[in-house]
């Protein structure tokens, strides 16, 4: 049986960053990923990555926007903690080897993004999540001989022995193979549950298992109401342009070709945060003034950006224009809309990554800290990632130090295995496919708990999620083999994603006023009287979900009124 | 909405099956991916098909296919276009090639593609002290490693990389561009020995044939055989390695007979490689060895006609006014202070910025009342 002081679920930033530091810090270390490390959907990030590195920035300002972007709910001893330790690791990253843009005197370039007080985004063209894994994997690489690396391999489940974390149940991808982990220490760095929802920007891979795999446990899920629509996503299939585009100066057109924004946010246009860009446009498009063939959706311009910059800053997405929209967007505007992008909430834990269940750990977008609150600012879960992968990866390589190996028994394994052997058996007659489970989940979610949310549109999807549930339970597949089942993986991770779902659902009818990203229209006020407070979502056998609350941290900013 | 058809190649090593060609239609809009239409088979009719995927956009790499024979990702190929290239109708998919198949579409890439990407000590080596901020570094030079930075690992230029083919230990197109990455940087201070490493072995910079096939295969223009040749420029031209393979006397051979001749001179060109650059290079030990290896090509060619005995001895030569022609290119690209680089970052001009400006305004109108007539 595999042993190890820290085992890592997930291969992203957070999981990387945090292998990196757990083996620095003397562990034994071993990082699991459910896909290659490099196919991780961190790649996919674009923009850039924050931090107060210009010599007239001071990070307090980047930790004053953070919390005024968070709608004031996220805690600030954690966001004080993001944003002064981001210049150290930023220029960390720098120093092995990430290729961020220069300016002209060689020291690192620094763009626009929305939210920001100053332009602080560090970037690679719009390739930065992409250039940043590519080179931590390099580094997984080079310390080879003190990380073990599981590739293609799935997590099934956690193992709790007497109150702790000792492991988890995995599956080799490739072979079929269960095979039991012994670890004082689990971080899960598992990512989002974007495909909660359809369309999503989030890729294939981000069903939320590591949320709910916490959950199973008994670990408390947290701001899972708080879901993030990004303001510039192609209609079609949901892909996003980055903010980095807005951030080199394009701007949003309606239907009748006017500047919106003036109307939403005078001062910071369309570079306000995203929830109020989101809004704004949703506002247009329901009101009428919608572009498109079916008005529904806004022009970005991208034009009034000088040609070669976009092309030698903004390469990827003139890619995704061409490539997914037939529009060369150097010369033409093209059309986008909202689309849901990112999940504020997760599991929760302290500025350590610690979760309440000892030896485990959260995260990366798959956790809660909370340092974004009701709205994250672009290219600052990147940040989040890097800076709380590193801090738990240390942590939990102290807290093995001081804690002894469990073995857990290989009852674990048998339970998964006949787990797995239940799915593959499960007959078609009245069944439905789990393709077909997963369309209806991501559409009604799509629908009702989205930019604008309302009791009525929240319990038809609560409904909808609670039969999906009894289905998803009975559910078939067509694979029955074991060299890269991708159709059993799939239903467990309809599983996750259900729990996941549950759990938005549930907090976003708990939250009765709008902050953030919830816009309640039948609440539209942010009420900080009643709702200045995080709530918590917790596991409750197969019942309803226990709903708790718990503080918002504050050190040096007073709520006030927030305008862009 | 269009129908289209599709033959997917499936292989399940578990089940004692041969390969063989799976048959589905699908009914999606022609600008739809190649990916997607697999994804709706796989979710309406077979959950078992194998195919690696992710991001469905062309950025995480993991659905590198054959596509009609060729190299590509499944997500970043348009159904119309796959559909123009097909044989008879029905849009073929399969296993990329040079790497072992695990299940239908799925190969492995451990075994061979990251192996090779191991094999080039794939991380920064910088020198000295770590600086207390950024390293200071040329602006251009960062954009310069974009490109090959912008590689996604998909396999597509390994697929079908000639020489992969007959010398599977060639480090191959991805893992030599992934060098460029570290020896176009400037905070890399190890330039010189990872160039004398890929240039000595046998198996290295040197052995890539120029077969394009990278670059055609490659989603993201890295270009990688573009990679390569400016390894080989500066393992040359920069710092002068002499290599067992003889590649940079070889190249120096070849620069010289077209700018002598207007044309390479294939029958000079291995005993200049091997004897020295000079039509004496023939008569040198070494050039005999090699003479001597390629006399049955050389035979053969000349049998079948291909080339004349004279030719074969002396080469062909241009007239005198193109030979001119040619001479004055050499000069041109030679007498520049800065040796350009092809870079798809850097030379992006913006050629017609004035004209577009002016023809803005008139788009964006356009783009309105268009969509007013549609919704009248
Ligand atoms: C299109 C796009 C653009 C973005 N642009 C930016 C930007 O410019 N700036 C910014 O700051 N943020 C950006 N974001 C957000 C940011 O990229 C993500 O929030 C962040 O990368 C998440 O990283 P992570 O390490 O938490 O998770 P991920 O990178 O999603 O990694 C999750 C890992 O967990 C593994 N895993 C999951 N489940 C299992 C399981 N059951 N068993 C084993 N392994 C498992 C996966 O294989 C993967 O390795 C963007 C997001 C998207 C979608
Ligand atoms: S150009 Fe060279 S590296 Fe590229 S495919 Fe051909 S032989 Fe391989
Ligand atoms: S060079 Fe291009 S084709 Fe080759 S692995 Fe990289 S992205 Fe794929
Ligand atoms: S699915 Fe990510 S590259 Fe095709």
């Amino acid at each position: 049986m595999p042993s190890h002081d820290v085992l890592i679920i997930g291969a992203g930033l957070a999981g990387q960053r945090a292998a990196l530091a757990a083996a620095e810090g003397g562990a034994t270390v071993a990082i699991m990923s459910k896909v290659h490390p490099v196919r991780s959907h961190s790649v996919a990030a674009a923009g850039g990555i924050n931090a107060a590195i210009n010599v007239a920035d001071d990070w307090r300002s980047h930790a004053y926007d953070t919390v005024k972007g968070s709608d004031f709910l996220g805690d600030q001893d954690a966001i004080e903690i993001m944003c002064s330790e981001a210049p150290a690791e930023v220029m960390h990253l720098e120093h092995i080897g990430v290729a961020f843009h220069r300016n002209a005197t060689g020291e690192l370039d620094l763009r626009a993004f929305g939210g920001a007080s100053m332009n602080r985004t560090a970037y690679v063209a719009d390739i930065t999540g992409q250039a940043i894994l590519h080179v931590l994997y390099e580094q997984l690489m080079k310390h080879a001989h003190a990380i073990d690396r599981f590739e293609e391999w799935f997590t099934t489940s956690l193992v709790v022995e007497d109150g702790r974390v000792a492991g988890v149940v995995a599956r080799d991808v490739r072979s079929g193979a269960m095979e039991l982990f012994a670890a004082k220490n689990v971080i899960l760095a598992s990512g989002g549950a974007g495909q909660c929802f359809e369309p999503t920007t989030n890729g294939l891979i981000c069903t939320g298992d590591g949320i709910a795999l916490a959950y199973r446990i008994g670990a408390p899920l947290m701001d899972m109401e708080m879901v993030q629509y990004h303001p510039t996503c192609l209609p079609e299939n949901g892909f996003l342009i980055t903010e980095g585009a807005r951030g080199e100066g394009a701007h949003l057109l309606n239907g009748d070709g006017e500047r919106f924004m003036e109307k939403y946010a005078p001062n910071k246009l369309e570079l306000a945060s995203r929830d109020v860009v989101s809004r704004a446009e949703q506002t247009e498009i329901n009101e009428g003034r919608g572009a498109g063939p079916r008005r529904d959706g806004i022009y970005l311009d991208i034009t009034v950006v000088p040609r070669k910059r976009t092309l030698e800053a903004l390469r990827e997405i003139v890619n995704i224009g061409k490539d997914f929209a037939g529009v060369d967007i150097t010369r033409e505007p093209i059309l986008i809309r909202p689309g849901q992008h990112y999940v504020m909430g997760g599991v929760k834990t302290d500025v350590n990554g610690r979760t309440p269940i000892p030896g485990l750990y959260a995260a990366g977008e798959v956790a809660c800290v909370s340092v974004h609150g009701g709205n994250r600012l672009g290219a600052n879960s990147l940040l989040d990632t890097l800076i709380f992968g590193r801090r738990a990866g240390e942590h939990a390589a102290a807290r093995a130090a001081s804690t002894r190996m469990p073995s857990p028994s290989r009852a674990y394994v048998r339970a998964d295995e006949s787990m797995i052997e239940r799915i593959i058996r499960r007959p078609k007659e009245g069944a439905r496919r789990v393709s077909e489970i997963k369309h209806e989940l991501g559409t009604t979610m799509n629908e009702h708990v989205a930019v604008f949310r309302d009791e009525p549109g929240l319990r038809t999807a609560l409904a909808v999620v609670h039969r999906l549930k009894a289905e998803a339970a009975v559910a078939y597949i067509d694979d029955r083999g074991t060299v890269f089942n991708q159709d059993v993986l799939a239903a467990i991770e309809l599983g996750f994603m259900l729990d996941c779902a549950e759990a938005m659902v549930t907090a976003a009818l708990e939250r009765k006023e709008s902050r953030g990203a919830q816009f309640r229209v039948d609440f539209p006020q942010r009420n900080d009287a009643q709702w200045l407070k995080h709530i918590d979502i917790s596991r409750n056998g197969d019942g309803a979900p226990l709903v708790s609350y718990s503080a918002v941290t504050f050190t040096q900013w007073q709520p006030e009124e927030r305008k862009y | 909405m269009a129908e289209f058809t599709l033959r997917l190649r499936r292989y399940d090593p578990g089940s004692g099956r041969a390969p063989y060609w799976d048959q589905h239609t699908v009914e999606l809009e022609p600008h739809r991916s190649v990916l997607e239409a697999i994804l709706q088979v796989k979710d309406r009719v077979d959950g078992s098909i194998g195919i690696r995927c992710s991001c469905m956009a062309a950025i995480c790499g993991s659905c590198g296919v054959r596509i009609n024979g060729q190299p590509g990702l499944a997500c970043h190929t348009h159904l119309d276009r796959a559909l123009a290239c097909a044989r008879d109708g029905v849009i073929e998919v399969e296993a990329m090639g040079n790497m072992p198949i695990i299940k239908d579409l799925i190969v492995d890439m451990e075994k061979v593609h990251w192996k090779k990407i191991r094999r080039v000590t794939p991380w920064l080596l910088p020198e000295g002290v770590v600086p207390e901020r950024e390293h200071l570094v040329d602006r251009d030079a960062m954009v310069d490693v974009t490109q090959s930075m912008a590689c996604i690992q998909c396999g597509a230029c390994v697929s079908d990389c000639l020489t992969m083919e007959v010398d599977p230990l060639f480090i191959g197109p991805a893992a030599l561009a992934k060098v460029y990455r570290f020896v176009g940087d400037p905070r890399d201070a190890r330039e010189r020995e990872r160039l004398v490493d890929l240039a000595e072995d046998p198996h290295g910079m040197y052995s890539c044939t120029h077969c394009f096939k990278c670059i055609d295969a490659c989603p993201k223009g890295v270009a990688p055989m573009s990679q390569i040749m400016r390894l080989r420029r500066r393992a040359t031209s920069d710092w002068h390695i002499d290599d067992a393979n003889n590649g940079r006397r070889h190249e120096e051979a070849f620069v010289t007979l077209v700018r002598d001749y207007g044309l390479l001179h294939e029958a000079e060109l291995l005993p200049r490689s091997y004897g020295g650059n000079s039509w004496l290079g023939k008569f040198h030990p070494a050039a005999g060895k090699v003479l001597l290896e390629s006399l049955p090509v050389v035979t053969k060619a000349i049998l079948r006609g291909k080339v004349g005995i004279r030719q074969a001895m002396f080469g062909h030569k241009l007239p005198a006014q193109s030979l001119d022609q040619v001479q004055r290119i050499f000069d041109r690209v030679e007498g520049r202070p800065q040796r350009v680089e092809q870079n798809l970052y850097v030379s992006g001009e913006d050629d017609d910025g004035a004209a577009r400006a002016a023809d803005r305004a008139g788009r964006i109108e356009k783009a309105v009342t268009a969509q007013r007539s549609v919704v009248r």
